[in-house]
């Protein structure tokens, strides 16, 4: 098997080409230090600022109010964490989701062992976070909102400007973990109220290792990082100057053309949705039948369990993921499909598969084929299979 | 996470599975929410004691159908004396090895081989040998809840 399919475009991208191009220089010729004085040194700082420019252009920010980190976990935990300590004297109240991301939910639950108080939202069937609840559990005591622009397992996208209208209202800080949408949702925070906004480079053609986080100016936020004065005393660190210059082209690409891309993405993610619910038996979409990523198609086989899906689907050149227990190294399925409502046995049988540009509908269809014959396959072996056929006679 | 490649031969060609439909034993261990199920049918053969045909149906990851595959590969035609010398750890090594993380699909199959075996004698009504483990399946899932 030569051939492979890459749709895991949730998990990571490839670099384009173009990316790495303009990435290169910045490591040999160009490796000067940005904080440097002389000729090197100026010569990155400049290839900093353009990109940094080009992320706040698309998504409507000053290029003043952004500021690179290591990845978007860095952003995610500095945004929270950071408002949390910067607003103690004031509160000690956050309000996040049951569905967030870890480095959200985790750096909550550690906030929690340090007196903060955290409320933890429960969502719909589809995924999606009430704005109503968000402005029911604000009290004198909230310091920080925090809601993802759209999940990564269920590619449920959330009412964030309902919800940044709650905040904005209340006059409480607004984070959203926007690491999923950047270049399939249209973001302006110029005309939304978000405080402050997660991103991350590898999610959208660029390279691993590089994040930003949005910072409204105006915003109080405790650094993370403690160092040198890079990033205006915000995030210390000597700047990976060719991962900043990837991520710059890489978010210019991406949101060049939103629309074309999303068009794109959803006529190859509805053909695989349909295909697959009306050739495979008992299996039914996970998340919003339409307010979901373009990218993203979450799936639950019932009886049967994910890893042996997407082992499967390995051997046939197939890259897809699951939100069985078995592949994330814990006992727990994943915490979104539990949230959603889904049993333990539903949630274990989940495939999630993410389109990019380079898929086909060639792609669309060699996938389902060999998806109905792995999960009549597995089928055969599972006595919750067994169990239910006896049943139904 | 790298599975050996006589795990990956197993859970692509797992051996002994499907029903046995007089089975002298039939066992189930784990539940849904530590996300695997092992199913063991046996043929035991009553004068000499000889697991003489063993079946399996399993719900879970890839390690697990390859531990089950392997598990009744290695009692399949041996006496219940054998049978239950079979340790989760002689399971695994005859895999060449488990991920840590899946160490815990070893301990279904031989839970799953006593809970077959437990069938049995309840069936005919004998007292079970000592060295039989009462468990009710996931025993393993359970010691890393607790953890």
């Amino acid at each position: 098997m030569d051939k492979r399919i890459y749709v895991d475009h949730s998990a990571t991208t490839p670099v384009l080409p173009q990316v790495l191009e303009k990435m290169l220089p910045y490591f040999t010729e160009n490796f000067g230090n940005a904080s440097s004085i002389y000729s090197e040194g100026r010569d990155a700082k400049r290839a900093i600022e353009a990109a940094r420019e080009k992320v706040a252009k698309a998504i409507g920010a000053d290029a003043s109010e952004i500021f690179f980190t290591g990845c978007g976990t860095e952003a995610d935990n500095w945004a929270v964490r950071g408002t949390a300590y910067a607003n103690r004297a004031k509160g000690n109240h956050i309000i996040t989701s049951s569905v967030e991301h870890h480095a959200v939910l985790h750096t909550c639950q550690s906030l929690e062992k340090e007196g903060f108080e955290v409320t933890y939202l429960p969502v719909d069937e589809f995924g999606r976070v009430s704005p109503d609840d968000v402005k029911a559990a604000i009290t004198d005591k909230t310091i920080l909102i925090t809601i993802m622009f759209a999940n990564n397992e269920i590619g449920t996208i959330m009412p964030i400007e309902k919800i940044a209208k709650v905040a904005e209202d209340a006059g409480v800080p607004f984070h959203t973990d926007a690491v999923q949408a950047i270049g399939l949702v249209p973001i302006d925070v110029s005309k939304v109220n978000i405080s402050m906004l997660s991103m991350s480079a590898h999610k959208f053609g660029g390279p691993k290792g590089i994040g930003a986080l949005y910072v409204k100016k105006g915003t109080k936020l405790n650094n993370f990082m403690n160092g040198g004065a890079q990033e205006r005393n915000k995030r210390a660190g000597t700047e990976n100057t060719p991962a900043i210059v990837g991520m710059g082209e890489a978010i210019e690409i991406a949101t060049a053309d939103i629309e074309g891309k999303a068009k794109k993405l959803s006529a190859l993610r509805d053909a695989y949705i349909e295909k697959v619910l009306s050739k495979i038996p008992y299996s039914h979409l996970n998340g919003h039948p339409t307010e979901r990523l373009a990218s993203n198609a979450n799936i639950s086989f019932e009886f049967i369990e994910g890893e042996g899906m997407l082992l499967s689907l390995d051997m046939k050149g197939i890259a897809a993921s699951s939100g069985s227990a078995c592949t994330s190294g814990s006992l727990d399925p994943s915490h979104v499909l539990l949230a959603i409502g889904l049993k333990h046995e539903e949630a274990h049988g989940s495939l999630r598969v993410t389109f990019g540009e380079e898929n086909t509908m060639e792609d669309v269809d060699y996938i389902v084929d060999n998806l109905a014959v792995i999960v009549e396959r597995l089928r055969s072996m599972s006595p919750l299979y067994e169990e239910f056929v006896k049943n139904a006679k | 996470m790298l599975y050996s490649e006589k795990v990956m031969d197993h859970f692509t060609n797992p051996r002994n599975v499907g029903e046995i439909e007089d089975a002298s034993g039939v066992g189930q261990v784990g539940n849904p929410k530590c996300g695997d199920i092992m199913k063991m049918y046996m043929k035991i053969n009553d004068d000499t004691g000889v697991i003489e045909d063993v079946k399996f149906k399993t719900f879970g990851c890839g390690a697990a159908i390859a531990t089950s595959s392997m598990a009744t590969e290695m009692i399949k035609g041996k006496t219940i004396d054998e049978a239950l010398k079979v340790t989760n750890l002689a399971v695994a090594e005859a895999l060449d090895g488990l991920p840590p993380i899946k160490m815990h699909c070893s301990n279904l199959a031989q839970e799953a081989i006593h809970a077959t075996l437990s069938d049995y004698y309840a069936k005919k009504g004998i007292e079970p040998p000592e060295g039989l483990l009462q468990c009710d399946g996931c025993c393993g899932c359970d010691k890393e809840d607790a953890e």
